[in-house]
């Protein structure tokens, strides 16, 4: 009688398992509808970006989908001071050139890279662009360009009606740098942006004429073989000086993204680092006098950081960080990272990613935190997918025979089994995840319109056409672009304001807005940079909901003063100049 | 230390119980693992595993045979379990229930009054191929310390040889390397990507602890040669498979040898334990049976 009873329980076990192992499978449908919609419109306003993917050196043949897994990125800026919000694309193989979408202002745009001399900077000899960020390192009022690459920098000076000069090399920035990702800071915050460039390959390994195939990580979890971060001290005049041993920031980690703000609120900007095959950084700025590696509750727990997005998630006034990771069934579920920020509390982050579709995305790469539904909390876009090829063959088992192995195996490419036409998490949809408070998070991709499987990376939020909303750019690795235009139900108010430094850098990146409204309040930050390879609307845009009424919104410039607005008028957009 | 002392080393630990020694190594496994490369991921799950196991055997060790059993191998089954599942972010399930099904398959799955799996093989392989969408299996890397894999490498070789196992565990590393330059060859692969798995954690918890376990192998030195080349054997079959991208059994890639001992080592049970026409007993067979573990 015993041994059958416990044979039931034993079933029943087993059956729970089934049970368990399939709940919340199904994507998160919201109880209630999403508020929003969102539709590619990319070809219909002339967007056709397609990006190729890099052609490396032939000994690099094996695993040629995976090192080339990266490059398209996109960034948001408005080039010419219309106050209509361009894009510029990266590509990243020899003669592909990148894009700079200028925004007609009538939903169109156009492509002018060309004659704006920023298009063919894919070439032999030079590298291949990972991505690009815009900042008026001169305070000329003119946004300039920031290439990085595998390859040799690339700074180019906006000279105004759409012409653009490489300035590279009289800024001291002709350095080659495999990087995936760079932010403009202020770190000393002397009113010139500085410039904080990641590595990702070591510096010395050109990847077209490897002198060896040893050049991968000699760790998944553990690795410290990567390119060396660095960071370029803005010195006035248009020049550069290399001051990353001094201030203390030179990571090799295998940076894939870099974010910058106050975490701890002593009103110096910092640096949180996303890192491949290693746990994440915290660079906390000691009065711009250096940088110091905070443990910060980030030391232990070493996944495959890939974009490093910034939000006040849940709208206590912190800054927090989410970092996407790797998940794939049965093989690996490292799990996305939300770090709610607790540095004043506890010195230390916090999970916040602890079950449902926040914690499982796939093979994430870019995402960005932002208020999509215009009902005043964050809302999250991430992208998925790393090598969508043959549908029928899966690369996870070839992969899972290094992944586990000694780290002197399978840094050398060589002893990678080959991938072929196979896929490694390919065809993985983008998640559109809802912010509901206590209630956690809802994947409502399928139910706003996002049901693309491209191989996206840089993902980055803009007002595409002025409305009060925020549309969506995805850039998808070897893969068309696209476009999400965004359409919030009626009713739900709205306020942007565009911040224009004066004492500060005029691009006013690293200033802090709070805007207070009734009891909530909202923190948002000017960067420069942020995410994957990608480059959010500089303006910052805060969704009301039913509220009617700003009370205050609080501006901390990056120099130090402190402006108060009263009660700004809604639905509408603000320029606000530093005092 | 002298040769003389080395001496007295070795027949102090051939006169210990040899499940401590199983119980050391596995400890030394975690405290290792854990401390240079956060193997464990969170003693919280190491709390729930090794507390479901121990209770799961006090109660039914009691309510089956009516006494307590030695809580050594339910310790055992608990690490081994808290190191090698790897589920999702947040689930804690997978380690309780996993727990409970390995321990209660001892006492559920059982042929002539012996269980025939190895109770975390039986668990871990269970709920692989039943939650993949929830569960996977240790893919961490013991890092390239050279150090910490010569500690681990040196206690568990000499640990299966007091233990009596050390055939089992030699058979299967020179069928694995032999197998992997065969599958090699045939599918065109780099050598070192075939032989790079075992170099890594989940291996070493695999050789030492899992398919050594004399509770659930033949009960013949010779058999258990067999025996294990044979594991080797069909992991290198599902390894080819995993290779030619065979969608069936794509349950069994992420962790071949422990699905193929979990295949094979039960039928091997059933036929040894079909054959004998009593329970084996060293004493009786003249064979000097290993000691017993269970992990």
């Amino acid at each position: 009688m015993r041994r059958l009873l416990l044979a039931a329980i034993f079933i029943a076990a087993i059956l729970l398992v089934v049970v368990l192992s399939r709940s919340g499978e199904q994507a998160n449908p919201s109880s209630s509808a999403p508020g929003f919609a969102l539709h590619d419109v990319a070809h219909q306003i002339g967007i056709d970006f397609v990006h190729h993917r890099p052609t490396l050196d032939q000994r690099l043949d094996n695993i040629a989908p995976l090192i080339a897994g990266m490059g398209a990125g996109v960034s948001v800026v408005d080039v010419n001071n219309d106050g209509w919000p361009d894009l510029y694309f990266t590509n990243s193989r020899f003669g592909a050139p990148n894009t700079l979408y200028v925004n007609r202002g009538d939903g169109t745009f156009v492509d002018v890279a060309q004659q704006a001399g920023i298009a063919d900077v894919n070439r032999r000899g030079e590298g291949v662009s990972m991505g690009a960020i815009w900042g008026d390192f001169d305070n000329d009022g003119l946004e300039d360009l920031l290439i990085y690459k595998w390859g040799y920098l690339q700074l180019f000076k906006n000279l105004g009606n759409l012409h653009f000069k490489d300035v590279t090399e009289s800024a001291g920035l002709r350095q080659w740098m495999n990087s995936n990702g760079a932010v403009w800071i202020d770190y000393d915050r002397d009113g010139l942006l500085d410039l904080y460039v990641t590595g990702y390959f070591r510096s010395d390994i050109d990847l077209w004429h490897l002198k060896t195939t040893r050049i991968m990580e000699n760790s998944f979890e553990f690795a410290n073989n990567g390119g060396k971060n660095r960071l370029f001290h803005n010195l006035g005049g248009g020049r550069f000086e290399d001051v990353t041993d001094k201030m203390g920031v030179g990571s090799t980690r295998w940076t894939l993204a870099v974010a910058a703000a106050d975490f701890n609120g002593d009103g110096w900007p910092d640096l949180f680092l996303a890192n491949d095959y290693g746990p994440e950084e915290l660079y906390v700025n000691e009065g711009g006098k250096r940088f110091v590696l905070q443990r910060a509750g980030l030391e232990s727990d070493s996944k495959s950081g890939m974009s490093a997005s910034l939000g006040d998630v849940y709208n206590r006034g912190r800054m927090d960080v989410f970092v996407t990771n790797i998940s794939e069934r049965g093989y690996l579920f490292q799990g996305n990272n939300l770090r709610l920020n607790f540095l004043s509390e506890l010195g230390r982050f916090e999970q916040g990613a602890t079950a449902g579709p926040l914690v499982d995305a796939g093979w994430a790469w870019g995402a960005q935190l932002g208020d999509l539904d215009n009902d005043g909390r964050n809302e999250l876009f991430i992208t998925n997918g790393y090598v969508s090829g043959d549908r029928d063959r899966n690369y996870w088992y070839g992969f899972s025979k290094v992944a586990g192995a000694n780290g002197n195996l399978f840094e050398d490419a060589k002893n990678w089994p080959a991938i072929g036409t196979a896929s490694l998490s390919g065809y993985e949809r983008s998640r559109v995840l809802v912010n509901r408070g206590d209630s956690g998070w809802s994947d409502v991709a399928s139910q706003v319109g996002v049901t693309d499987e491209y191989d996206g990376r840089a993902v980055a939020l803009v007002d595409l056409f002025n409305r009060g909303v925020l549309d969506v750019v995805v850039a998808n690795q070897n893969q068309p672009a696209l476009v999400y235009k965004n359409s919030v139900v009626p009713g739900r108010h709205w306020v942007t304001f565009q911040l224009v430094g004066t004492r500060s850098n005029r691009s006013a990146i690293g200033a802090e807005v709070t805007l207070h409204a009734g009891a909530t309040r909202q923190l948002q930050v000017v960067t420069g940079g942020v995410g994957f390879a990608s480059e959010n609307d500089r303006r910052l845009h805060f969704g009301l909901g039913s509220r009617a009424l700003v009370d205050s919104v609080v501006i901390r410039w990056p120099s130090g003063t402190r402006q108060v607005v009263e009660h700004p008028a809604i639905d509408q957009f603000h320029v606000v100049r530093e005092p | 230390m002298t040769e003389n002392g080395l001496q007295r080393l070795w027949t102090k630990l051939g006169a210990l119980d040899p499940r401590y020694l199983i119980s050391f190594l596995i400890t030394l496994i975690l405290v290792l693992g854990q401390a240079f490369y956060g193997i464990l991921g969170g003693y919280d799950r190491l709390a729930i595993t090794l507390g479901v196991c121990v209770a799961t055997e006090l109660v039914l060790s009691w309510l089956m045979r009516g006494h307590i059993a030695s809580l050594q191998s339910a310790y055992v089954t608990g690490l081994s379990l808290s190191l090698l599942l790897k589920p999702q972010t947040g689930l804690f399930w997978p380690f309780a229930l996993g727990a409970f099904l390995a321990i209660a398959s001892k006492y559920v799955l059982t042929l002539r009054g012996r269980h025939i799996w190895n109770p975390s093989n039986f668990a871990i392989s269970l709920l692989l191929v039943l939650a993949p969408s929830r569960i996977a299996i240790l893919s961490h890397q013991w890092g390239n310390h050279l150090a910490t894999n010569a500690v681990i490498w040196a206690f568990g070789l000499l640990i299966v040889s007091r233990v009596r196992v050390l055939h089992v565990t030699l058979t299967y590393v020179i069928c694995y390397l032999v197998l992997a330059a065969l599958r090699s060859t045939i599918v065109s692969t780099p050598l070192l990507a075939e032989l790079a798995p075992i170099t890594g954690p989940m291996y070493q918890l695999f050789i030492f602890f899992m398919v050594t376990d004399p509770r659930t192998t033949v009960h013949t030195k010779r058999g258990r040669i067999i025996v294990v080349a044979i594991v080797a054997v069909v992991e290198a079959i599902i390894r080819l498979a995993g290779d030619y991208n065979v969608a069936a059994l794509s349950a069994l890639y992420p962790a071949p040898p422990i699905l193929a001992l979990a295949i094979v080592g039960p039928i091997a049970m059933a036929i040894d334990l079909m054959r004998q026409t009593r329970p084996p007993r060293a004493e009786v067979s003249g064979i000097r049976q290993p000691a017993t573990t269970r992990p």
